[in-house]
């Protein structure tokens, strides 16, 4: 289990992951981080003011790759099931 | 319908400024997420799972051509090509862009649109009958009052920070079309030795206590209609709870007190604001009764639909044309004038996504009402649609226009007709997915649907029951379960004037689970009915205990429930 | 900057308030308020609206002092605390004075009649049969 960092883009609203850097849309590009320090980034990315719904949430490392643990997670880095068209991503929701 | 005058386009405009200037704060850096939330709240945005959803209003669910052919822009330019009708008769939007949404709600400026408490502890769209102007059975039209209700609520300075939303609906008949009772505030136009005024409901609700409205007065004059409602909102906004956002709705302040304790508070305010000068004179209510004049209908228009009428010359042969039969059999109902009749436009084809409509078809949409139905179109709480005064003459053009455009689906009040919400698809506040729940209950329904009869089946992803589970004769309630998505059965609610709430069978079920449990029910309900018995009147008659017994008592059955 | 805002003219911006009323109080058991010259309306949380009903029935009531509202409250609020009757702000955060101003002048028409002199629109739209015995 794995810890990795989330939030919504301020302008178009996008799903991002922290990628260690900077912020990508792609979870692929996730990187699994410590609490504490998934904890500091998450506070220092709020006070910026730029990405909204900030939240580290469970993943589990699954074929090697990042599979989150809630159904919630998995859509959201999906896009609506019912929408495949407009999916962000080839990713495993269910 | 309701035009703005000066003084409306400048309230409208003005607020698109004010957004546009906290919107600019927030770009900026000078006014943060916070702060900011709240006011784009207030405009109906919303940051959801995976982008920004806007809640346009339509007021009591009523459109023109040119406001819909608006709305399919919006879709285009500002969206991804469709739009979701909702269950409180708005629209809504799920991919805008933060940067460009004053620009967006600028352009419904121009044609006397908003999105002003869309959302937010403030009074909310004012729904209304879906029919009226055209219902056979209506005592006058409601929504000179709705729109009345709308600019009395808009920016109201003392209820703009209330315990959590509110919301009204205004009808005009003992039918009941708009589940008012199962609203904060219902009103009920009824007439009382000539008089018009209002039977008057507090309380009511769905969501995690659902409770239907009692009523607080039995006659309020027309003149006191706004006075009244401000005492009415006044007592909630003092005494509403705070502390627990599951108790703060209008419903709890009314239970916990009593109706009747609930009601003498009401009068006693009343007493007192109704010194004040809040209602309105007759020459306003007069003003916007005009806008709702009927449209030039035609005189001396054949109205039978007799097919057996050999006279009957002006209709097809619908020995020929078995798909148009159908649909007028189902989506189209009496008009009060005769020669007209009441079209109802189907957003539920099966397999498809309940209440969801693409930018052309709204076009599509906009012509018709443009053409064929004086210039109006309708909203409903089911998230359907309808042209409320189509010439008989005309109903087989608009099946063409319809059934061309993916719009003619004949399934008014049927299994397959369900209401969802957006569920988890979409939805943050969502415990499980709703929409592909209704798809495949429409599958599987679509064969028996004829035999099935009215069924009211409806999905709600969490318990904010924005889906209206508890209203339907089939309410079906997604709940997280240990992380994973469940699903609750309940039978036997009512949003009709019969208004009663649905009843949970028993253990949930996951996806598959749940799909199965209903197609228990509906053959249970087939080897108990009996003769013209909806499945409402069979549960109503004999309880759970069968259905129950049909869902649960085939306990050898691994897909059944998850405890 | 500023904390302290005066919304309209019957603000005294060098007093203090005589009594502090709470969002949870009844304004109409409290007594001596006419005596008073200043009283505050406490919000604790934007959130809570109850102060915009306090301070109205204040005026209701006849108040003609200084009805001040005090805490979490910002420009955007601005509009509805005048229309309830407010006449100062003294705010946990300041405010640029300008913006307060400019959220004031915002709306020029107003919907409903409340604690201020906005005549409501109907009012306006039917001057002859809308007099109101002030």
């Amino acid at each position: 289990m794995v810890k990795l960092l989330t939030g919504n883009e301020l302008l178009r609203g996008d799903v991002l992951w922290w990628d260690g850097k900077g912020w990508s849309l792609s979870i692929a590009d996730a990187v699994a981080l410590e609490p504490a320090e998934g904890a500091s980034i998450l506070e220092r990315e709020a006070a910026g003011e730029r990405i909204s719904d900030l939240a580290l949430i469970d993943a589990e490392v699954v074929g090697g790759r990042f599979r989150p643990v809630k159904i919630r997670e998995r859509i959201r880095g999906f896009g609506p099931t019912v929408r495949p068209d407009l999916a962000v991503a080839e990713q495993d929701w269910r | 319908m309701y035009q703005y005058d000066n003084i409306d386009q400048a309230v409208v405009d003005a607020r698109v400024a004010e957004y546009r200037d906290q919107l600019e704060r927030r770009l900026s850096g000078a006014l943060d997420e916070d702060h900011f939330r709240p006011l784009r709240l207030k405009n109906g945005l919303y940051l959801q799972m995976h982008a920004y959803m806007l809640r346009v209003a339509i007021p009591y669910g009523t459109l023109s051509g040119q406001q819909m052919r608006m709305l399919g822009h919006v879709a285009r330019r500002y969206d991804r090509g469709y739009g979701h009708f909702t269950t409180r008769q708005n629209i809504q939007y799920n991919w805008i862009r933060l940067h460009e949404s004053a620009d967006l709600l600028a352009e419904l400026a121009t044609v006397e649109m908003h999105a002003i408490q869309t959302s937010g502890n403030c009074i909310r769209n004012i729904s209304s009958d879906q029919y009226a102007g055209a219902a056979v059975d209506e005592v006058e039209d409601p929504r000179p009052w709705a729109e009345l209700l709308r600019q009395w609520s808009s920016f109201h300075p003392e209820f703009s920070y209330l315990p959590r939303k509110f919301k009204i609906a205004v009808i005009a008949s003992d039918t009941d079309r708009a589940a008012m009772k199962l609203h904060d505030i219902g009103l009920q136009i009824v007439q009382r030795d000539g008089e018009t005024g209002f039977r008057v409901y507090v309380g009511g609700g769905m969501g995690r206590t659902p409770i239907v409205a009692p009523v607080i007065r039995e006659f309020l004059p027309a003149g006191d209609f706004l006075s009244y409602c401000e005492a009415i909102l006044r007592v909630y906004n003092r005494y509403g709870r705070r502390d627990n956002i599951y108790k703060a709705r209008i419903k709890i302040l009314v239970h916990d007190l009593g109706a009747a304790e609930f009601a003498r508070q009401v009068e006693e305010e009343h007493a007192h604001v109704k010194t004040l000068g809040l209602d309105a004179p007759e020459a306003e209510i007069a003003r916007i009764r005009d806008f709702f004049a009927p449209p030039a209908f035609q005189t001396g228009l054949s109205d039978t639909l007799d097919r057996s009428d050999p006279d009957f010359a002006l209709w097809p042969d619908f020995a020929l044309w078995p798909d148009f039969a159908l649909w007028v059999d189902r989506q189209v109902v009496a008009h009060k004038v005769p020669g007209y009749r009441i079209v109802n436009i189907s957003l539920k084809p099966v397999g498809q996504i309940p209440g969801d409509a693409s930018a052309d078809q709204m076009d599509v949409l906009a012509d018709l009402a443009e053409r064929y139905s004086f210039d109006e179109i309708r909203v409903t709480h089911a998230q359907n649609l309808v042209l409320p005064h189509v010439r008989a003459a005309d109903l087989k053009a608009v099946w063409e226009a319809l059934n061309a455009a993916g719009l003619a689906d004949a399934n008014l009040d049927l299994a397959t007709d369900i209401i969802a919400c957006p569920g988890m698809d979409y939805c943050t506040l969502a415990n499980a997915r709703s929409i592909p729940v209704a798809q495949q209950l429409a599958r599987l329904l679509a064969p028996r649907e004829s035999e099935l009869g009215e069924l009211k089946i409806k999905v709600s992803g969490c318990i904010n029951g924005c889906g209206h589970h508890h209203a339907g004769h089939i309410g079906i309630l997604g709940v997280d379960r240990k992380g994973n998505e469940n699903y609750q059965l309940l039978l036997g609610g009512s949003g009709a004037e019969d208004t009663s709430l649905a009843q949970i069978l028993g253990p949930g079920f996951d996806e598959a689970g749940i799909v199965g449990a209903v197609e228990r029910v509906t053959t249970a309900y087939l080897s108990l009915r009996a003769d013209g018995e909806r499945f409402l009147d069979t549960y109503r008659r004999l309880g759970a205990a069968p259905f129950k017994a049909a869902v649960y008592g085939a306990a050898v059955n691994g897909e059944a429930a998850h405890g | 900057m500023a904390e302290y805002f005066a919304i309209d003219d019957r603000a005294l911006a060098s007093l203090e308030p005589d009594v502090v009323i709470g969002p949870g109080e009844d304004v109409r058991v409290h007594a001596d308020l006419g005596n008073h010259r200043v009283i505050g309306i406490d919000f604790p949380k934007w959130r809570d609206g109850r102060g915009y009903s306090s301070a109205r029935m204040l005026r209701e009531m006849g108040f003609a002092g200084d009805i001040r509202a005090i805490g979490d409250l910002t420009v955007d609020q601005l509009i509805f605390l005048k229309r309830s009757g407010f006449s100062s702000l003294a705010a946990d955060r300041p405010m640029d004075p300008a913006a307060a101003q400019a959220a004031l002048s915002r709306f020029p028409y107003v919907y409903q009649r409340a604690a201020d002199s906005m005549a409501p629109a109907w009012a306006l739209r039917h001057p002859a049969v809308s007099a109101v015995d002030e």
